[in-house]
């Protein structure tokens, strides 16, 4: 029987590896990620996870190191990490999405340092944005452990084979308790098959090397014919991604047959878009924050609406040329910065609706940095700024920013520094 | 657009793979400027008709020297190190320039 | 100690197919020749970025017929890790031998915090370090295994300043089972060693440090990988001995150099290599040094 549990943002996503019988997980201790693993870690140990080799890594290179061979050896494999921990696995990443391994990372995202900081933003998510991994975005608890059931369905399907990260805000729901419908490992059984591998190590009647240096052009081998050249690889994992979108609403739509939850179509979720005139464009924690902005605006007059992406990559074009086809304005609330550029979902987000019949204007606002509060109110505020604007292009020229408290800093206002 | 001919290209385009074939440099013989050649009146296993060295067989990095007798050559992968040559404690094994007419011993 | 192993007992089957990518004379590739020999073909077998890159060719196809899987510089510990892992969960980890296998570069420097942790969580696996003292591949970089006095292109003109970490000593102090040093010249101990690192399976990490000659990085003739390999012995620079479950023996070739009147002159080893050309007579006597004290620390060990 489904049980309803108080769970973590961390514990639903350990009780969904539970779920999915993963057989390897390899991970290293990072705030705010660390709770995952361990709750794991208490699964294995407790024999509730029979068969599941925890192996307790020296790094986060081991770790992700350990869940690639792992993979390729034919098991189902997790691992999470948050912020350094995240950038320390980085050489692996396109390691992992270019052997085309069926990984899931779960990102309890946090700041990037330096300066320190243990607090969420967006940042770390972001910055793996072009490792060839699919993105996922959570905004609650539930939706946490429905994504990672989701994210092996859709990253073991033979048309995709790729890796998956599984992105949820750190503390905010890392650490913070929602009841959680954990599902009948039977039923979950049905809706994730066991893994079928396409390298599969062990497989001693078919021996192959995994990884090798890859020429520039096609060799000619002989009676195996041409081997693909590096060039070929890398648009094959393109034109994966591309084509997941569609697998992911089937696997979606499938996911909600089962188990009678949905998150809009399964690439973005709506919020009071039916009538909107003006929307809010946002991920995870700004996203939920937003809900209540949509109403707190609804009440003073403003048609406002929210769309919440929940997959980035791939990044769903169509999807959003549709999510944003009647509105005039979207305002977008990006948790993290495109260094030297604006924020990353305002930026795509202009990219993608470039020349689409219907262009919004579009203002992107960078909000709550290392763990800094974003309240309902201020995107609220936010929004009504930029509907006052007379251009939003003329605001190009420099970024724009909620939530900065320069005013508190009184060295700013004499001679000298800090 | 060639992508657009094979529309399931990247469902069968996934790992680098390698599968276990000969020559995977090519025929390597060709790399070689000196080549080793056995002579069998000088060869002990040859003489003996007994396995009691094969010397040239173990140090052979390359693995191209047989563990017969007679021991022979694979020409078509020996780089030509001399290693055999070396090691061989009777010295039946002789270097030739590659290309010169008694180079080439049928 | 073992018997000796006679070259008709070496499984006539190469489990590496000729044609390969890697130099003319390479000691790495005589040594993988004998590995993949003693470890047979349920031997799963993981890389880093090194000549063993390059011996497992280009995509498409491989000379290597057991299951390889490429990994990055630093991870070839945490990969065979991973393996391991996968094996035990898949229940297929009592019949199949994993092997990393790494130069000395993904070993002593980039790679020993992977293989720190993964010989401190006794993983079931053969890690092999062959030892060319240099990032050969990458066109003869000094390395952490590099000799003193030994010239690299990123050596001091007059060769490097510092000794060659000890990665027998490093090692043991993880408290392994097993520990052996090794050399290419000698396949059949090479051999021996490997095949009882295979039965020591369950014992968690067996380490085995071979040196390998490198014709074009060491400067040297190539047919004189054998002989120079034989030199490091003979004159002592390289001792080769096991460490099992915390006791040393010296393996038959290194045994009776306890006597320094057995030790060949440590000239024979370094004057044919192009890469000792500048030591100078006090830089030589370093090196003798070294050696002398390597060995003072060995015979304290062997003889009590």
């Amino acid at each position: 029987m489904p049980r309803v549990m108080l769970l973590k943002g961390n514990h639903a996503a350990a009780y969904a590896c539970k779920s999915a019988r993963v057989g390897v997980v390899a991970a290293y201790p990072i705030t705010p990620q660390s709770p995952v693993v361990e709750k794991i870690s208490e699964f294995v140990e407790s024999g509730e996870l029979p068969g599941t080799q925890f192996v307790k890594v020296e790094s986060e290179q081991s770790a992700i190191t350990a869940v690639i061979a792992a993979s390729a050896t034919g098991s189902r494999v997790f691992t999470a990490s948050s912020a350094n921990g995240l950038m320390y696995m980085f050489e692996l990443l396109p390691w992992a999405a270019g052997t085309r391994l069926p990984i899931v990372l779960c990102i309890a995202t946090r700041a990037v340092a330096a300066p320190w900081s243990v607090w969420t933003d967006h940042t770390d998510a972001f910055m793996t944005r072009d490792c060839g991994w699919i993105t996922f975005f959570s905004e609650n608890n539930q939706e946490i452990y429905d994504t990672v059931l989701m994210a092996y369905r859709v990253a073991e399907d033979p048309s995709v084979y790729l890796p998956a990260f599984s992105a949820y805000d750190g503390y905010i729901l890392s650490h913070t308790q929602m009841p959680v419908q954990v599902e009948d490992i039977e039923v979950v059984d049905q809706f994730l098959p066991p893994l079928k591998h396409h390298i599969n190590l062990t497989d001693f009647d078919n021996v192959k090397g995994v990884g090798p240096v890859t020429l520039p052009h096609p060799p000619d081998r002989h009676e195996f014919g041409h081997a693909p050249g590096y060039f070929e690889y890398k648009f094959a994992i393109q034109r994966s991604l591309e084509r997941s979108l569609p697998e992911i609403k089937k696997v979606h739509k499938e996911f909600c047959e089962i188990f009678g939850r949905s998150y809009g179509n399964g690439i973005y979720k709506t919020y009071r878009m039916e009538d909107a005139e003006v929307a809010i464009f946002a991920v995870m924690s700004v996203a939920s924050e937003s809900r209540l902005a949509v109403d707190y605006l609804r009440e003073q007059g403003v048609k406002a609406g929210l769309v919440s992406l929940k997959v980035f990559r791939p990044f769903p074009i169509e999807d959003l040329r549709k999510a944003f086809k009647n509105v005039s304005n979207v305002v977008v609330f990006d948790r993290e910065i495109g260094y030297g550029y604006e924020g990353v979902l305002s930026y795509e987000l202009k990219a993608a609706l470039y020349k689409s019949s219907t262009q919004p204007d579009i203002k992107g606002y960078i909000v709550g940095l290392g763990g800094r509060d974003i309240t309902y109110q201020q995107i609220a505020k936010g929004v009504k700024d930029a509907l006052a604007m007379e251009s939003v292009n003329e605001n190009l020229i420099e970024t724009d920013y909620i939530g900065l408290e320069l005013d508190k800093l009184e060295f700013l206002k004499r001679e000298g520094g800090y | 657009m060639e992508d657009k001919d094979y529309p399931n290209a990247h469902k069968k385009i996934l790992a680098s793979i390698q599968y276990p074939q000969i020559g995977e440099a090519g025929k390597t013989g060709t790399w070689r400027t000196m080549r080793p050649l056995i002579h069998e009146d000088k060869c002990i296993v040859v003489k003996t008709g007994t396995h009691n060295c094969h010397l040239c067989w173990l140090y052979c990095p390359e693995g191209v020297v047989s563990r017969t007798i007679p021991p022979t050559i694979d020409y078509d992968y020996c780089k030509g190190c001399g290693i055999c040559a070396n090691e061989c404690p009777h010295d039946a094994i002789e270097r030739m320039e590659e290309g010169g007419a008694k180079a080439c011993p049928a | 100690m073992f018997k000796p192993v006679k070259i008709m007992d070496l499984p006539e089957e190469e489990m590496i197919l000729p044609g390969t990518r890697l130099c003319p004379s390479c000691a790495p590739q005589l040594a993988y020749r004998f590995i993949l020999k003693a470890l047979g073909p349920k031997t799963i077998v993981t890389v880093p970025a090194s000549c063993m890159t390059v011996v497992h060719g280009m995509q498409g196809a491989t000379p290597v017929k057991v299951p390889v899987l490429n990994t990055t510089f630093e991870t070839v510990a945490a990969s065979a890790s991973g393996i391991v892992a996968s094996l035990k969960n898949l229940g297929k980890d009592k019949e199949v031998t994993v092997l990393a296998i790494a130069g000395d570069g993904g070993t002593v420097d980039i790679g020993i915090q992977g293989l720190s942790g993964a010989a401190e969580r006794n993983t079931d696996m053969i890690y092999c370090c062959y030892d060319n003292e240099a990032y050969m591949n990458t066109g003869i970089q000094r390395s952490g295994s590099t000799p003193f006095g030994a010239i690299t292109t990123t050596t001091p003109i007059n060769g490097k300043l510092e000794h060659k970490k000890n990665m027998g000593m490093i090692m043991e102090a993880h408290g392994l089972s097993y520990i052996a040093t090794a050399c290419a010249s000698y396949p059949q101990d090479l051999y021996a060693k490997f095949v009882k690192a295979k039965e020591m399976k369950g014992q968690g990490l067996r380490y085995i440090h071979v040196l390998a000659p490198c014709p074009p990085g060491w400067g040297f003739d190539n047919k004189l990988t054998i002989e120079i390999g034989r030199l490091a012995v003979k004159t002592g620079f390289w001792p080769m001995y096991e460490i099992i479950h915390g006791k040393m023996e010296l393996s038959k070739e290194s045994k009776r150099l306890v006597d320094p009147t057995k030790r060949k002159p440590l000239e024979e080893y370094l004057t044919p290599q192009r890469r000792f050309r500048k030591l100078n007579p006090s830089q030589l006597q370093e090196i003798k040094k070294y050696v002398n004290d390597t060995w003072e620390t060995i015979n304290k060990r062997v003889s009590c």
